[in-house]
């Protein structure tokens, strides 16, 4: 199991820039996640690779709690030889926070081949958080080859249909979606007519003042659809949130930290625990970026402060507190 | 007796080397049919190349990953699927009925393929 290899390189076999020295910074960008914050009905999310230069008490609020995406348990190419490692740093800095999150959202990806070691080794180095309660969404290689019945075994259980489901938070409503099943060629990421059904209803009661935050794989916008960077009937869905005043949408996948204000939603991608993905378009395809440790911190980039304001007085925000 | 058998003889041996010629040629096609061909599709950043494929009937068609991410090559009408490849991983059908088949990944559904089946 790749928990058990070796963390460190000595030669750069392979020409492609990743050393010992290298792959300890990669540790250094590779162990993100995001703590999210409720603060008075606005979801802010905090990007923990600059979790040193936080400001705990602007940062306190009603609810916290972390969201990590893309491990991809078992991956072990030169992008990271060690994605174990780097999983488990990202559950480091989540425990060393000074006010510990509720719980933890994991975006999907949990594994790379959705082989029983790999979601074990997850499993268990998640047992490491402080925070107990982790909820999942499944990303497309957790279902890969038996769409997705591994996954709903180990971590469906309550859930309806492919695994979605919802929860309330402090009088916060989340709701986990899966858009990685029955995938038709040619398309993009897909809810489909049951899921998108049950959403309706879920959400049909609660009143239009409740902070919403659905959370998915695939971006449930359009990020660059001719990488399949997006989820083809993700418009209906929307269009039983309009009513809310606060509606945050995260989601993982594209290895890359993007948000998107739209009216009333507010969009946001997280970095993977594992690796980084080019920029749309960037590349010939959206493979795993191998890239010498020193450039990576300049790709991933830095985001501005980016506090939105909406209509309704209530938006994501994006700080990484540069 | 003997101009007898000259005399059938000459068409006889026609008829026969005739037969013999045919059958040699039937036999050669048969051993063609036999040495079954191969034909080859690599995955390659995100895509399969050719993108569509042209074989004859009886072709065995192998699909090779040479990606850092896994993908799968699955029929979009049931006929063919293969598990997870990792990289380097092969998947290989016969194709023994003419027609065309579509496939695709079913985890990047924007990746898709033909193999046309002559």
């Amino acid at each position: 199991m790749s928990q058990n290899k070796r963390d460190e390189i000595l030669h750069d076999h392979n020409h492609d820039g990743i050393d010992r020295r290298g792959f300890l910074k990669c540790m250094a960008w590779a162990g993100t996640g995001a703590l999210c914050v409720m603060q008075g009905g606005v979801l802010k999310s905090y990007s923990m690779s600059r979790a040193n230069e936080w400001n705990a008490a602007k940062m306190a609020g009603e609810l916290s709690f972390a969201q990590i995406s893309d491990s991809h348990m078992g991956f072990s190419k030169a992008a990271n030889p060690d994605v174990a490692a780097t999983l488990k740093a990202a559950v480091d800095k989540i425990n060393a926070l000074s006010v510990p999150p509720e719980f933890l959202l994991h975006t999907g990806d949990i594994s790379h081949l959705a082989r029983p070691e790999e979601f074990d080794t997850v499993d268990q180095i998640l047992k490491g958080a402080v925070a107990k309660d982790v909820f999942f969404v499944p990303g497309e290689h957790d279902v890969i080859g038996d769409e997705g019945k591994q996954y709903r075994d180990r971590y469906g259980k309550g859930t309806q249909g492919e695994g979605w489901y919802s929860f309330e938070k402090k009088g916060v409503h989340f709701i986990g979606l899966v858009n990685v099943v029955n995938l038709k060629a040619g398309g993009l990421g897909n809810l489909g007519g049951e899921q998108l059904e049950w959403l309706e209803a879920d959400v049909k009661q609660l009143k239009s003042s409740t902070p919403i935050v659905v959370f998915a794989h695939i971006p449930l916008w359009s990020v660059y659809p001719e990488w399949g960077w997006g989820t083809d009937d993700s418009a209906q869905a929307l269009s039983y949130l309009k009513k809310f005043g606060s509606v945050s949408v995260l989601n993982g996948h594209i290895h890359q930290i993007m948000q998107k204000v739209e009216g009333n939603v507010t969009f946001h991608t997280a970095a993977s625990t594992a690796f980084p993905q080019p920029q749309p378009g960037k590349a010939d395809s959206p493979g795993p970026m191998k890239v010498p440790a020193e450039q990576l911190r300049g790709l991933l980039g830095i985001t501005d402060v980016n506090f939105v304001r909406g209509q309704h007085a209530l938006a994501i925000v994006d700080s990484q507190l540069g | 007796m003997k101009a007898k058998f000259a005399r059938m003889g000459l068409a006889s041996v026609v008829v026969v080397l005739l037969a013999m010629f045919a059958a040699g040629r039937v036999g050669g096609a048969a051993a063609q049919d036999k040495t079954a061909t191969t034909a080859e599709v690599k995955i390659d950043n995100f895509s399969f190349g050719p993108t569509a494929l042209t074989v004859p009937v009886g072709t065995t068609v192998t699909w090779t990953n040479r990606d850092d991410i896994p993908h799968t090559v699955v029929s979009t009408d049931g006929v063919f699927k293969s598990k997870a490849l990792d990289t380097d991983d092969k998947f290989s059908f016969v194709f023994s009925k003419p027609g065309t088949y579509s496939y695709f990944c079913s985890i990047h559904p924007k990746m898709t393929g033909q193999v046309i089946v002559q």
